[in-house]
């Protein structure tokens, strides 16, 4: 069974040609959908933790995701490093340039209007996607995993592919050391404190710069990471900026800002819901998560676990 | 959004009355900029499609200014509009009706329809939910005119619309005279329009709102109706703008309603200088005159000079060209 297919359609047909089928097909779809929820997840957690402490609009979020994967792609393919050595340097190109980028641009547009943040954050966007063209050409590139995450396990009659599981599993990590290290480090204490009072928190001698560039590095970091996660689901090309820009976009906005919790149930509600789309109706495309957040946020206008 | 330094400073000591007229006298040079449309004609008879193209493109810009500019509301999504009247005024021709006016008042109708609906939305929120709500309308009517072959001809374009002659003597001929007038001139009287309009009480109570969304309705403005006057308004402008793209080009694309087109728009309306009349129109010539040039060059990396043009001008002019030409003048004068 190919299980490390890249688009949803080709599922369709490899699921179908199961015959001991002893789980019905939801669960599969349940199953891949949760997977690629947790992909965003990891992708997004970073921006809705940025933009819930300094509620700075960053739509380059995304662009730094992309320099992960390729600086991934890039060890993996050129210089042949196994692939799993290569997820910590993503995330440390990631983090390195969002920190420059946020001493040299980001700190001078922390209290100007939400419009001058979207400008410039567009701006860096459109120049990334355009140097990434220009270093690597705009087709879609192809990475070799271990073959230790290829292929699936048969759980069941469904066939989870080793891929995802692993996904969910950098996840989950993911999510315990975050909400660990906000919950019980000083760091996390004096980010919780900047995001709920910024004000206050700077009158208790907390250095909410410092603290912002630390998170807005950790942030973009993640989202380094997630990249070059992602490279294997949905593959990279120069457009990845804006394309998933989209959906971690619908994510912070429906989870909530700042909020970790909501950042995953919504990252789970909106990938669940783009792979049955896919799945189930072909037809309505990207309508059905588009649809999802705006009802969303009609309905509470700070996202579903966002307080203000 | 940074207050106006205009407002507050030349309308200390004067009645919102003579304030208003003194808004609405025409500078020497709006008559020199309109009388420059005209050069095209004249000087460059090659490229009057491209101008007919920056015409409505300014007309389009002009549209978001009126709620961006003036009302201070984000749109990420404002190409819909714009794609609903390029496709109605595109299915109105092709089913059977090709007189242009007529088609205009269509589009703009439905245009202004849609958006009056959206309107009490949009009203309802500020900030980053209102950006995110904008741009998954945006997303939603891109996706429906995608998925909607039967009726828009999908990713292969709207086919089979074809024009009368406008008011039954002007072909639209290849070399665009009849495409650069008719642009124009909806631009030239829709922009006496929007004059109007923003130099009017209306207008006032707009960037009012802009200012302090909280404090407008204390003095007896209410915020919500302005800003669904407004959208509507704007909306139904948008509308035209692309309905005028149809007629004149005689096809409808995706690309009419696409992100890529609000996201455009936003940024020849900051380039210029939101919240200023003409800020839209000159945005709308420099970007458009620039892609025509820089896309002849290298077409794929058009993007990374928008890039760059962006970030220069929200770090060094954050009221734009326009904004910063007026801050030297006004320093000028001062000395």
């Amino acid at each position: 069974m190919i299980l490390d297919s890249r688009s949803c359609g080709d599922e369709r047909t490899t699921r179908a040609n199961q015959t001991d089928i002893m789980l019905p097909p939801v669960f599969g779809v349940l199953f891949d959908g949760i997977a690629y929820g947790m992909l965003l997840f990891v992708l997004s957690v970073g921006l809705s933790v940025t933009l819930g402490l300094m509620n700075f609009v960053n739509l380059a979020h995304c662009a730094f995701a992309m320099l992960g994967g390729y600086v991934s792609i890039t060890l993996v393919n050129d210089f042949h490093w196994p692939f799993l050595t290569t997820l910590p340097l993503a995330f440390l190109a990631a983090a390195i340039v969002s920190v420059v980028l946020e001493r040299t641009l980001y700190r001078r547009l922390y209290r100007s209007s939400d419009l001058d943040q979207v400008l410039l954050t567009i701006g860096l966007a459109f120049i990334s996607v355009a140097v990434a063209a220009y270093v690597f050409g705009t087709i879609q590139q192809p990475i070799e995993t271990p073959a230790i995450l290829r292929g699936g396990i048969n759980f069941l009659g469904l066939g989870l592919g080793k891929y995802r599981l692993f996904l969910i599993g950098i996840a989950l990590v993911v999510t315990v050391l975050l909400v660990a290290g906000l919950e019980y480090t000083r760091f996390g204490a004096q980010v919780r404190a900047a995001v709920d009072n910024q004000r206050m928190a700077r009158g208790l001698g907390i250095d909410v710069d410092r603290t912002f560039a630390s998170t807005f590095a950790l942030g973009s970091g993640l989202a380094g990471l997630g990249g070059a996660l992602a490279i294997e689901i949905v593959g990279l090309d120069p457009n990845f900026a804006f394309t998933y820009l989209v959906y971690v976009l619908i994510i912070v906005s429906v989870g909530g800002l700042g909020s970790i919790a909501g950042s995953f149930a919504a990252a789970v509600l909106i990938g669940v819901s783009d792979v049955a789309g896919k799945y189930y109706a072909p037809e309505l495309g990207a309508f059905l998560i588009y649809l999802v957040m705006v009802v969303v946020l009609m309905w509470r206008p700070a996202g579903l676990f966002g307080r203000r | 959004m940074v207050p106006d330094m205009r407002v507050a400073s030349s309308s200390a000591g004067m009645t919102p009355r003579a304030y208003l007229q003194a808004q609405s006298r025409w500078h020497p040079l709006e008559i020199a900029f309109w009388l420059a449309t005209l050069l095209p004609f004249v000087l460059f008879p090659d490229y009057l499609s491209l101008a007919s193209q920056i015409a409505i493109t300014a007309l389009f810009a002009l549209s978001l200014d009126i709620i961006l500019g003036y009302a201070g509301i984000v749109s990420l999504g404002h190409a819909a509009f714009f794609g609903i009247g390029a496709y109605s005024a595109g299915l109105l021709s092709k089913y059977g009706w090709g007189e242009p006016l007529t088609g205009l008042i269509f589009a703009a109708a439905i245009a202004g329809l849609v958006g009056f609906a959206i309107s009490f939305v949009i009203a309802r929120f500020r900030h980053f939910t209102l950006i995110m709500i904008t741009l998954g309308l945006g997303l939603l009517a891109f996706e429906a005119a995608n998925r909607a072959h039967w009726l828009t001809g999908g990713s292969d374009g709207l086919q089979g619309v074809s024009m009368w002659p406008v008011l039954g003597l002007f072909r639209f001929d290849l070399y665009g005279y009849t495409a650069y007038s008719y642009s124009l001139a909806v631009l030239f009287v829709v922009f006496l329009g929007a004059r109007r309009l923003i130099n009017s009480p209306f207008g006032l109570a707009l960037r009012g709102i802009r200012e302090n969304w909280v404090r407008m309705p204390a003095i007896g403005a209410d915020s919500r109706a302005h800003i669904r006057n407004a959208y509507t308004i704007a909306a139904a402008m948008a509308g035209l703008a692309g309905a005028v793209l149809t007629q004149t080009t005689e096809s409808v694309s995706l690309e009419s309603i696409s992100f890529q087109r609000s996201a455009d728009v936003l940024v020849m309306l900051v380039l210029g200088g939101a919240g200023r009349l003409y800020g839209g129109l000159i945005g709308a010539i420099i970007f458009m005159v620039a892609r025509d040039q820089f896309s002849g060059i290298a077409p794929q990396y058009w993007y990374f000079w928008i890039g760059v043009l962006l970030v220069t001008v929200v770090m060094l002019l954050p009221n734009g060209i326009l904004g910063g030409l007026s801050h030297f003048y006004a320093r000028w004068k001062r000395k």
